[in-house]
C-alpha cells in the first residue's frame, strides 16, 4: 500500500488573545515557518498544488473564510477544499489526495480565534437546530457537563483524579513553547475552583485560545524532497453519532471507538496497548481525557478514574503538549495534537521530547459532547 | 513566531454583530410537533415498530432502521424523569434562564430518549437523577421546544 509522509509541522503560539494579529498573519507566519524547514513551493513544475484548509466560519466571523485567505494558504490559483469539520480531518482528507494519486504533495493549514467571539458558547450554541436545542440554551459547555456526570457515574470518576488531570496538564504545557495555560497548578485549587457547569469546574475546563497550524503532506515517492526524516500516517478513522443528546449513551464511547476501529484496522494495530506508545487527545475538559483513553483502548470500560491514578497517561506518553487542557482553539484542537505527535516521531520535541516512541494515535472530536471523533495513526 | 504586545502601532479592531434575520422551516413532523405542544400542551413521540422505540423530538425516518415513522405518532405523558442534569453556573445571551439554573435531560412517561429542558421549582441543590417532574406550559408561545416552559418536580 502507497504510504502518506508528514515532511514537516508548524504551530503557532496559542494565548487567549491575540488581538493584534489576524488569523491570516497567523497562517501566514506558519507558512513560511514550513517554507523554511522544507523549502516547499508553490511551482507549477513540482510544487504544491493542493491545499486543505481548517476553519469555522462562525469563529472567523465570515461564510466560507477561506477565500478570503487563499494567500497565506499558497492556494492563489491551486486546489484548495475547505474543512469545516475538526481540523484532523483536514489531515485524513490530504492523505485521501495523496493515496488516490490525484496529487503527491499537500498543504494543509487550519486556524481558529476564539478570542473574535465575545462568547465562544455563543458560537456552539449555533450549532445547535433552532427548536430543540439552541432555544434551550445548548453549548459545548453545558452538554459536556451532562456528559460529564453520566461517565463519572460509570466509571466512578472523583475530583481528585480529575484534579491530577489538570494538575499534570500544566506541568508538561509549560515545557511547550505552543501552549497557552502554562502556570503551574496545585490538586486543591483545581478541586476547590468554582463550579462553571456542575460537575464541570472552571479550571477543568480549557482556555478560550487563539492559534493556528500547518502541516507538509507527500507521497513516499516525494517526501525525499523536502525532509530525511518524515512520519508515516498509517491510519485514519472516523465517526458521527446519533445529533439528539437523548438518543446517544453519552458515557458509551460510541463514535469514538468506531473512529478508532477503523484507524487501527488500516494501520494493522490489533494491540493499541502494544503497539503505541504516544497518545494525543483532544481534552477541552478534565473528564475527557481518560474517557476519550478509554474510548481509544487504553484502559478497559468504566476504568478511566483508575487509569489516571495506575499512572496509564504517564504509561503511554498522553498529552505531553500539556493537551487542549493547555489552550488551543477548537476546530484545530485535532491538528495541534498530530504536530505534537509528529514533532515527537521526529525526535523534535525539546523539553518534553519521550524517549523510544515509534506509534502515535492522534485523536479530535467535535460536536457537543463528542458527537464526533477522529483517530489518527503515526508512525516514525 | 512569537507573540508581540508591545509594538500595536495601527492596531485597530474593528467591533461587529452578526445577525441575520432568517426563516427555518420546521419540517412536517416539526411543525406538529410544535403545534400540539403549542394548541393542546401534549407532547408527541413518534414510534419506531421494528425497534420498538418511542423518539421525542420526533424524526421522519428511524436512524437505526430507517423506517418511515411519520403516521406513527404516539402522546406522551407530561410526567416523567430527570435522567441527568446539570446546574448552569455562567451566564450568557445564548441562555434561556440567569445562572444558577438546572439543565436537566428528562425522558417523559411513555418515551425511550430523553430530551434536554430547564427544572425548576426546586433548589439547585436538591436536584437528583430519577426524580419525577411534570411539565408547566409557557404562557407566551416562541413556537420552539420552549411552548414547554419548564418541568417541574411532581
Amino acid at each position: 500500500m502507497k504510504r502518506v509522509a508528514v515532511c514537516a509541522v508548524a504551530q503557532h503560539k496559542c494565548d487567549s488573545n491575540i488581538w493584534q494579529k489576524r488569523f491570516q498573519g497567523m497562517l501566514l507566519d506558519v507558512l513560511e515557518d514550513i517554507k523554511e524547514q522544507t523549502g516547499m513551493n508553490f511551482s507549477e513544475e513540482g510544487g504544491v498544488k493542493s491545499i486543505v484548509s481548517a476553519s469555522d466560519d462562525v469563529f472567523d466571523a465570515r461564510t466560507i473564510s477561506d477565500n478570503g485567505m487563499t494567500d497565506v494558504l499558497g492556494a492563489h490559483y491551486r486546489e484548495e477544499e475547505k474543512m469545516a469539520q475538526e481540523g484532523l480531518n483536514g489531515l485524513g482528507y490530504a492523505m485521501s489526495v495523496i493515496l488516490s494519486g490525484h496529487e503527491d504533495a499537500v498543504y494543509v493549514a487550519g486556524h481558529c480565534k476564539e478570542s473574535q467571539g465575545e462568547s465562544r458558547n455563543m458560537c456552539t450554541n449555533l450549532s445547535y437546530d433552532p427548536f430543540y436545542g439552541r432555544a434551550m440554551g445548548l453549548d459545548y459547555t453545558n452538554v459536556a457537563a451532562l456528559q460529564a456526570r453520566a461517565y463519572m457515574e460509570k466509571s466512578g470518576l472523583t475530583e481528585e483524579q480529575l484534579a491530577k488531570v489538570v494538575v499534570r496538564a500544566r506541568e508538561w504545557a509549560a515545557k511547550n513553547p505552543y501552549a497557552n495555560a502554562t502556570k503551574q497548578v496545585e490538586l486543591g485549587e483545581v478541586m476547590y475552583s468554582p463550579m462553571l457547569c456542575d460537575p464541570i469546574r472552571t479550571m477543568h475546563a480549557y482556555p478560550v485560545s487563539d492559534g493556528a497550524v500547518g502541516f507538509l503532506l507527500a507521497s513516499e515517492e516525494k517526501a525525499h524532497e523536502f525532509t530525511d526524516n518524515p512520519v508515516w500516517l498509517t491510519g485514519f478513522g472516523c465517526c458521527m453519532d446519533s445529533y439528539f443528546l437523548g438518543d446517544r449513551d453519552l458515557a458509551s464511547n460510541f463514535a469514538l471507538k468506531r473512529a478508532a476501529a477503523r484507524a487501527y484496522k488500516m494501520a494493522g494495530i490489533t494491540d493499541v496497548r502494544k503497539s503505541v506508545n504516544l497518545v494525543e487527545v483532544m481534552d477541552c475538559f478534565a473528564y475527557q481525557q481518560p474517557m476519550w483513553l478509554e474510548g481509544l483502548g487504553f484502559c478497559g470500560d468504566g476504568e478511566g478514574g483508575q487509569f489516571i491514578d495506575d499512572e496509564g497517561p504517564a504509561k503511554y506518553n498522553v498529552n505531553l503538549s500539556g493537551g487542549m487542557l493547555a489552550g488551543n482553539p477548537v476546530m484545530t484542537g485535532g491538528l495541534y495534537r498530530a504536530a505534537e505527535a509528529v514533532l515527537q516521531l521526529m525526535g523534535k520535541a525539546g523539553d518534553h521530547q519521550a524517549a523510544d516512541v515509534n506509534c502515535a494515535v492522534a485523536q479530535s472530536t467535535t460536536g457537543g459532547a463528542g458527537q464526533f471523533h477522529t483517530v489518527l495513526v503515526l508512525e516514525k | 513566531m512569537e507573540i508581540s504586545y508591545e509594538n500595536t502601532k495601527d492596531c485597530k479592531v474593528m467591533t461587529g454583530k452578526m445577525a441575520l434575520p432568517n426563516q427555518y422551516f420546521a419540517g412536517r413532523v416539526g411543525s406538529k410537533f410544535i403545534i400540539a405542544l403549542r394548541d393542546e400542551h401534549k407532547i408527541l413521540g413518534v414510534r419506531c415498530e421494528k425497534c420498538n422505540k418511542v423518539f421525542v423530538p420526533p424524526r421522519e425516518y428511524c436512524e437505526k432502521c430507517l423506517s418511515k415513522l411519520d403516521e406513527s405518532w404516539v402522546e406522551l405523558s407530561n410526567e416523567g424523569v430527570i435522567t441527568n442534569y446539570t446546574v448552569v453556573n455562567y451566564n450568557d445571551k445564548h441562555l434561556p434562564r440567569r445562572a444558577p439554573y438546572i439543565l436537566a435531560l428528562v425522558k417523559v412517561d411513555g418515551a425511550d430518549t430523553p430530551f434536554p429542558h430547564i427544572v425548576e421549582g426546586i433548589d439547585v441543590e436538591d436536584v437528583k437523577v430519577g426524580m419525577k417532574v411534570k411539565a408547566v406550559f409557557a404562557e407566551e408561545t416562541t413556537n420552539t421546544i420552549r411552548d414547554l416552559d419548564h418541568f417541574e418536580p411532581l
